[in-house]
């Protein structure tokens, strides 16, 4: 049935949406708990 | 309350007059104004009957962009020479400033949609087929709507990167139940085919709601350094 | 708390596998719109988890805005973010449910017109707390959030007398929700809550450990004017994350 390309297109959008919002969140833990470290050790 | 009336009022002659004199802000909108209604007017046949389902709503973006362009001037003035600031430590009730700024905008948009009025009904054949008396309080309680919390937003945009932009931004959302009951009052006088009333109703609701909102909240903001 | 993150993180991934799982496996194929009304086991309960956590951030603004707690502020921040994510979810897969079902990608349908204005609300708020740099942020945004919340049931009420003046179409199953069906939604919902909160947790800690690392950058560049380490100086940047 070619209406199940919109179940598979909203999947795959939800999954896009989700996923990089992790993956940015992510970034910016570790980012910032390498600085977290250099500044316990810096100072 | 004499305090806040007096404040109002010496904020609001000042502005008034210093307007006046230069004619800035009001010379801009409606140069803006006048393009967009050129503009607009290419976009579809005003003879035709059908447009007058669409006026309503090009008439009401007309007037709002022109307005950003007045709120974004508002608090230009007072940013200048840390007047602000001396508000800031005087006595003087905040809500009056605010009041004095919300007053002098609309008492700006009211005449700019004046002049601008006969324009449109010159280029899109205007006529209304609903009771027309009720554009009145449509433009009143929309001007309104637009004013006030546009004036807060401008103060709120104030300190910001990118203040220009970020007026719209914030208002436009907000704004849309407004913008929405504007639209439909007015195409529903113009087309005459169902009751504003239920709008017009919205219109003083959101009013009221938000005016309320912003005399709460404006000193909060203000303060915000 | 810290330690049970990793586990509650798995469990909440569990959960919301196990709910997919009855969305698009187990619950019976709709009679007429066939097995792309399934999108609806995912579009709705991320409505539901957005809207939670936009009121979670209207409760923070306001806790904040009363008694100035940063750690408020801090949630006010994560669950704006963590909504507007959701938000975004609900408002992509609506037309791609609406379009092969319904023909059409858009309508004035409430509930999706209403999710629309919110997100345009969020959007500007979490904007408003981009580009603002003054110290005052919070309460700036606290007020923004304040404003959105009078506003929404001023655009349902405005949307809902639209649509009684110009009929439009329903997209959605029209309300009532056929038993076999029920099972499979409410366990999405509370899946999707689950991991909603999770992740709104999860920014809060981050959101928090940005504000450390701000203060001991400060406090290392008051203490030690000689430092040559220029990027340290948070108060020359926009304040981006």
């Amino acid at each position: 049935m070619n209406s199940l390309r919109f179940l598979y297109a909203a999947l795959a959008a939800t999954a896009l949406i989700h996923g990089g919002y992790l993956v940015s969140l992510f970034r910016r833990y570790s980012r910032l708990r390498r600085q977290m470290k250099d500044l316990g050790k810096g100072k | 309350m004499s305090s806040l009336r007096s404040i109002t009022l010496a904020t609001l002659t000042k502005d008034i007059r210093l307007e006046w004199r230069s004619r800035d802000a009001i010379n801009s909108m409606l140069f803006f104004s006048l393009l967009v209604v050129v503009i607009f007017s290419f976009s579809f046949d005003p003879v035709a009957e059908e447009s007058r389902h669409i006026v309503g709503g090009l008439v009401w973006i007309a007037f709002l962009f022109a307005a950003v362009v007045a709120l974004n001037q508002t608090w230009a003035r007072e940013t200048r020479n840390q007047v602000l600031d001396a508000y800031r430590v005087s006595p003087a009730p905040a809500n009056g400033l605010f009041l004095a700024k919300v007053l002098g905008n609309f008492i700006f948009v009211s005449l700019l949609e004046a002049l601008m009025t006969p324009l449109f009904i010159i280029f899109y054949n205007l006529r209304a087929l609903g009771p027309a008396w009720q554009l009145i309080p449509i433009a009143i309680f929309g001007t309104w709507a637009l004013v006030v919390n546009g004036t807060f937003f401008a103060a709120m945009s104030l300190r910001m990167r990118s203040r220009e932009i970020m007026l719209p931004l914030l208002l436009f959302p907000i704004s849309i139940p407004a913008l929405m009951g504007m639209v439909q009052a007015t195409t529903a006088v113009l087309t005459g085919e169902e009751s504003a009333r239920f709008w017009i109703v919205l219109l003083l609701t959101y009013d009221v709601v938000f005016t309320t909102a912003c005399l709460a909240l404006f000193e909060a903001i203000l303060h915000a350094e | 708390m810290k330690r049970a993150f990793p586990i509650l993180a798995v469990l909440a991934t569990l959960f919301v596998a196990y709910g997919f799982y009855l969305g698009l496996f187990v619950a019976p194929t709709e009679r007429t719109m066939g097995d792309v009304q399934r999108i609806f086991y995912f579009h709705a309960p991320s409505g539901w988890t957005a809207f939670w956590l936009f009121f979670a951030n209207l409760i923070a603004s306001v806790v904040y805005l009363i008694w100035r707690n940063a750690k408020a502020d801090a949630l006010a921040v994560a669950s704006a973010e963590v909504g507007v994510v959701f938000c975004t979810v609900v408002l992509v897969t609506g037309p791609l449910w609406a379009r092969p079902v319904w023909g059409i990608w858009w309508t004035w349908d409430l509930r999706l017109t209403s999710t629309l204005v919110l997100w345009l609300i969020y959007v500007s708020y979490l904007v408003l707390r981009r580009f603002s740099d003054s110290a005052q942020t919070p309460v700036l945004a606290a007020v923004l959030a304040i404003f959105g919340a009078l506003d929404v049931p001023l655009v349902y009420f405005s949307i809902w007398f639209f649509r009684t003046q110009h009929p439009q179409p329903v997209i959605g199953n029209g309300g009532s929700l056929d038993p076999s069906m029920r099972p499979a939604f409410w366990t999405n919902v509370a899946a999707f809550s689950c991991y909603g909160a999770l992740l709104c947790w999860a920014r809060y800690r981050v959101e928090l450990m940005h504000r450390e690392v701000e203060e001991g950058h400060a406090l290392a560049s008051l203490l030690d004017e000689n430092s040559p380490d220029v990027e340290a100086r948070p108060a020359h940047r926009g304040g981006p994350r």
